[in-house]
């Protein structure tokens, strides 16, 4: 129960944060529900499919495979590929956490991570169009042009600034001790 | 749309995958949905957040914001883009409108930099999956960032 609370706090705080609310300004909290309701109907259809395509890319792509295009060695062409896997990208940026840290795992390096998340989050495919259409595609462009020397730029401090433990180190929810799984056995 | 599309290839690769072997598919189904039950604290508390700051902080207040001018009010906005988090079918018809209210462009760019790359309300989960050093200073470098492409347009444009 209290293990339970624990990992609900955020989510209880902010249920009481509403419930407060509630008592001040009824209005207020009723839209604050309105909108974590259709908020929650969108993460809904998100996070499962990308959830279990992470599992896909768990079990289908081996190591050797991303540490040689992704990792340490990789260089250049390996932050151009982190860049185009995050264009790529459907769904905002807490969809690609876990992605994120399954490429990690797997050994990719870390500025291609901060880059793969950076370019996930701020100038994925469907983003630039929907900049293009409501903005303008000069401003879409142009923003482009400075986003992607910057997001390289925050890749290359990431790994200075705030170098990640080594794999081993690194706890995600799929790969905390007491869930360990068994390696998937070869067809 | 966007949702349509992934449940699609969502599918379409599990297919692919059954049809290649059984016993992967099963450990990659598994890893899924032990990893959907390992973000749900952390995904529920964001999304509940998210409806707060909205209801808080909602889209016309925000372009009472950005009639704010000055690096003050630049500063002001980048913030705000950092703090509120929106669906991007919201934040981009509401990004357009405020251009035509005759936002400065320079914000318009930062605020949208920091929407998208900054998160208060992700934080917790960035950093259950990367350590708080991480998230602080990814966080921190891209709101910088957002501000140097908002002072950059703002030139350009």
């Amino acid at each position: 129960m209290n293990a339970l609370l624990r990992k609900y706090r955020f989510a209880t705080g902010i249920l009481a944060l509403n419930l407060l609310l509630w008592a001040f300004s009824p209005a207020l909290a009723r839209n604050s529900a309105r909108n974590t309701a259709s908020f929650l109907s969108e993460v809904i259809g998100i996070v499962p499919p990308v959830m279990l395509l992470m599992g896909l890319l768990e079990v289908w792509v081996p190591r050797a495979l991303i540490e040689a295009h992704l990792g340490p060695g990789s260089g250049p062409r390996g932050a151009a590929l982190a860049m185009l896997l995050g264009t790529a990208a459907a769904g905002p940026i807490y969809a690609a956490f876990p992605m994120a840290l399954s490429l990690r795992n797997k050994g990719a390096r870390q500025a291609n991570i901060a880059i793969f998340l950076g370019t996930w989050a701020t100038i994925k495919i469907p983003m630039l169009l929907m900049e293009s259409s409501f903005i303008g595609t000069r401003f879409a462009l142009l923003r482009l042009a400075f986003t992607v020397p910057g997001i390289l730029l925050v890749g290359w401090l990431m790994e200075r600034i705030a170098p990640l433990p080594q794999v081993a180190g690194l706890v995600a929810p799929a790969h905390r001790p007491e869930e360990r799984r068994q390696e998937p056995p070869a067809f | 749309m966007i949702t349509v599309i992934l449940i699609g290839m969502t599918a379409l690769a599990y297919a692919l995958s059954l049809a290649a072997s059984r016993t992967r598919t099963r450990a990659a189904l598994r890893i899924g949905w032990r990893s959907l039950l390992g973000i749900l604290p952390g995904l529920l508390g964001m999304v509940g957040a998210v409806g707060l700051v909205l209801a808080l902080l909602p889209p016309d207040a925000l372009s009472r914001l950005f009639r704010q001018s000055g690096p003050g009010g630049f500063l002001l906005i980048a913030l705000t883009g950092s703090l509120v988090s929106m669906p991007a079918p919201v934040a981009f018809p509401l990004a357009g409108t405020l251009v035509r209210l005759g936002a400065s462009l320079a914000s318009v760019a930062a605020f949208i930099t920091t929407l998208t790359m900054v998160g208060v309300v992700s934080a917790p989960l960035e950093i259950q999956h990367f350590g708080a050093r991480f998230t602080l200073a990814r966080q921190s470098l891209s709101f910088l960032l957002a501000l140097a492409i908002g002072m950059l347009m703002g030139m350009v444009l």
